[in-house]
């Protein structure tokens, strides 16, 4: 079974590295560009055939390792 | 005499001037590898065992996932030995790399308790998007509080250089900021060359009401983002041959600091 997580800046949080892309972008001709927000995407394979677990155990990750709530909010996917 | 702790891992790279710095004042510093005190080594060490932990500076476990955050998330198996080390009123540090460490881990702040298990802040990308390396002013603004920097004045400007992509210090709580100030909590804020508060590139990073260091309620955990191992002696200031200021830099008094507290 595999979990994607993605972890995602909070409505608000300042992203230098998605301004900075805009700005590369429109830079590069494709002044359409409005925004830009820069997200990260982990895919876990777990050894674990219960569903209902994993999501669990995926909230568990990204409390103690892969979020940090004062600036990120995550999504949780499970894909078997 | 009392044990200072150097503690490294995979990817901290300052552990050596830290390590310098105390020897040059007689500190009895020792390096730590954190499987050393994991009990995933042989040779075991015991947090117990020292009067002072500090974190140095580096990219420790590549910056992966987020600064700091692996590091912390491995030294959080010893989360009741680091309660303890902290209530005994001993001293823990973080320096650059350490700071992220002691933020990620919970007790940075340090309001309230010692260790908090929902992260109360965090160290993030510097508004730039770059890797901001060069001297920093800072104000050193604690009024006693902090063990660390007891022999600063107060209002005192030092030169610390900077080295970090992320430092840039945000609070979760609305009313954080006000209790840290309310309770001496802030230790070093950036200024620009006349001493005010002002932005980049003053301010390298953006942090929130110029932060550059904090302690714990306490005032025995202490972060700071700019290095002060790194000008030790005044010869490594960017200025020293225009600004004589004798044998010692700007940061040999904040490891006196701490060998005055654990070596009385």
């Amino acid at each position: 079974m595999e979990v994607e997580i993605k972890i995602k800046l909070k409505e608000g949080i300042s992203d230098p590295e998605g301004k900075n892309t805009k700005k590369a972008l429109r830079l590069l001709g494709f002044e359409d560009v409005l925004d830009v927000h820069t997200l990260k995407t982990f895919r876990i394979k777990l050894d674990d055939s219960d569903e209902g677990d994993s999501v669990e155990e995926a909230k568990e990750m990204c409390k103690k390792l892969l979020a940090n709530p004062v600036i990120h909010d995550y999504e949780i996917k499970v894909k078997k | 005499m009392a044990k200072i702790c150097v503690l490294r891992m995979e990817g901290t790279n300052c552990e050596w001037e830290t390590f310098l710095a105390f020897k040059r004042l007689k500190g009895d510093a020792e390096f730590v590898h954190i499987k050393q005190i994991l009990k995933e080594s042989e040779e075991e060490r015991f947090l117990e065992d020292y009067a002072c932990v500090i974190i140095p500076g580096g990219f420790s476990s590549g910056d992966y996932v987020r600064a700091g955050a692996i590091f912390a998330s491995r030294l959080s198996k010893l989360k009741k030995e680091i309660i303890e080390f902290i209530e005994e009123d001993k001293l823990l540090g973080g320096i650059c790399n350490g700071f992220q460490v002691l933020v990620e881990l919970g007790v940075l702040p340090g309001i309230g308790e010692a260790l908090s298990e929902e992260k109360k802040a965090v160290l993030t990308v510097n508004d730039s998007n770059l890797f901001e390396c060069r001297p920093t002013l800072l104000r050193h603004v604690n009024g006693g509080k902090c063990i660390f920097t007891r022999r600063y004045t107060k209002d005192k400007i030092v030169i610390f250089p900077s080295a970090h992509a992320e430092g840039k210090l945000v609070f979760g709580g609305e009313d954080t900021l006000e209790k840290m100030i309310e309770n001496d909590q802030i230790v070093f804020r950036y200024t620009d060359s006349k001493g005010d508060y002002a932005g980049y590139p003053w301010n390298p990073n953006g942090s929130t009401y110029n932060i550059a260091g904090i302690c714990n309620e306490r005032g025995n955990v202490f972060g700071l983002m700019p290095h002060p191992e790194r000008v030790f002696y005044s010869y490594t200031h960017p200025d020293w041959t225009r600004n004589s200021m004798g044998v010692y830099g700007d940061g040999m008094p904040l490891f006196k600091s701490i060998l005055d507290y654990i070596d009385g």
